[in-house]
């Protein structure tokens, strides 16, 4: 009897696991602050506008974006109200544009350079002054395969009223 | 006997669900799921050489003019937004030539030859707004996606829209060449800038 009670006392416990949704919390907050999303801080408001004939973008990581619009609310004390353009993560100029491309293409590899998109993704009431500008600046860096960024139409008829 | 008293005991598999829930909202925060989605274009290279453009006559081309206040004037005429698409296809398609054996146009001496030459030229001015101009070059090539569309369903009897990319390449690349998409661009005007 005692020779048995000694080896159960020998058993392992169960480990102990009441930590572990700490443990768990911690990391998630932990990938929450630590992750750097690459999404934009969008400065300019773009409400793009609707079409029905487009296409996906394929392959992310050769698109560029083009932003243009009016500054948000709490840029509008310091810059305006009048569209601009938003190049990453700032404000840009016109004369920023082709220093821009030519930058982003050096990230790209020798073959993947022709198959880069500059994504132009303006606000619908932006007049078109300045996207030509910006058409002219593309093209100057030769960039010349663009897309204009559109949200599906859910109702075509619906495009054709003058409020879009 | 004694070897499996002393066995490990269970690990306690109770938090397994948090772990994956935290993968979960992990990758579920991470991942941007919105693909972008646009009208493709391509820009002219800019000309160093002034050359002359070959002429053009001009019952082939379909001028698109759109003013600082959004309004359309096609061919010398105002359109609304709406008409503009059934106006675009009826030049495309005209067939004026009688070269082209797919068109069902009709063939009127004032619009255009054949789809091969038939040019659309767009202009806008400076005050033109974005919106608009987007709805234009959406009206322009659904023009040209709708003549396709009637194009292979009457050689192929298949839906161009549905069809595979990779599995049709060769039916695509017909459909295409039938139906040429040429849009133009002037530079735009600074009337009403």
């Amino acid at each position: 009897m005692a020779v048995i009670k000694k080896k159960k006392d020998k058993a392992l416990p169960a480990v102990n696991t009441s930590a572990l949704p700490d443990i768990v919390f911690m990391l998630l907050f932990f990938f929450m602050v630590a992750t750097v999303m690459r999404e934009v801080d969008l400065k300019v408001s773009v409400n793009k506008p609707q079409a029905t004939e487009i296409q996906k973008l394929e392959r992310k990581s050769l698109v560029t974006y083009i932003y243009a619009g009016s500054p948000r609310q709490k840029y509008q004390d310091k810059f305006g109200k009048t569209p601009r353009i938003q190049l990453n993560d700032a404000f840009a100029s016109l004369d920023d544009v082709q220093p821009f491309v030519i930058q982003e293409r050096e990230t790209k590899t020798e073959e993947e350079r022709p198959m880069m998109t500059m994504s132009i993704k303006a606000d619908k009431t932006v007049k078109m002054g300045l996207i030509s500008d910006i058409k002219l600046e593309l093209r100057k860096a030769q960039a010349y395969k663009i897309n204009y960024s559109s949200n599906p139409a859910k109702d075509a008829q619906a495009l054709y009223t003058a409020d879009y | 006997m004694a070897r499996n008293k002393r066995a490990i005991p269970e690990i306690n598999a109770g938090s397994m669900a948090d772990i994956a829930f935290l993968l979960l909202i992990f990758y579920l925060v991470t991942t941007t799921m919105d693909t972008d989605k646009g009208i493709n274009r391509k820009l002219p290279p800019i000309d160093e050489l002034t050359e002359e453009p070959p002429p053009i006559k001009e019952r082939n081309i379909f001028t698109v003019l759109v003013n600082s206040n959004d309004q359309l004037l096609v061919e010398d005429e105002y359109l609304e937004i709406s008409e503009l698409r059934a106006k675009a296809m009826e030049f495309i398609d005209n067939n004026g030539d009688g070269s082209c054996t797919y068109c069902k146009g009709y063939g009127i001496s004032s619009s255009s030859d054949n789809p091969v030459k038939a040019v659309i030229s767009l202009q806008n001015d400076r005050g033109t707004s974005y919106g608009m101009y987007v709805k234009v070059q959406n009206e322009l090539v659904a023009a040209y996606e709708d003549l396709r569309e009637i194009y292979a369903e009457n050689e192929y009897g298949r839906s161009y829209r549905s069809m595979d990319p990779e599995e049709d390449e060769e039916i695509i690349k017909e459909v295409k060449n039938a139906y040429q998409q040429k849009i133009s661009e002037a530079e735009p005007l600074n009337i009403g800038g």
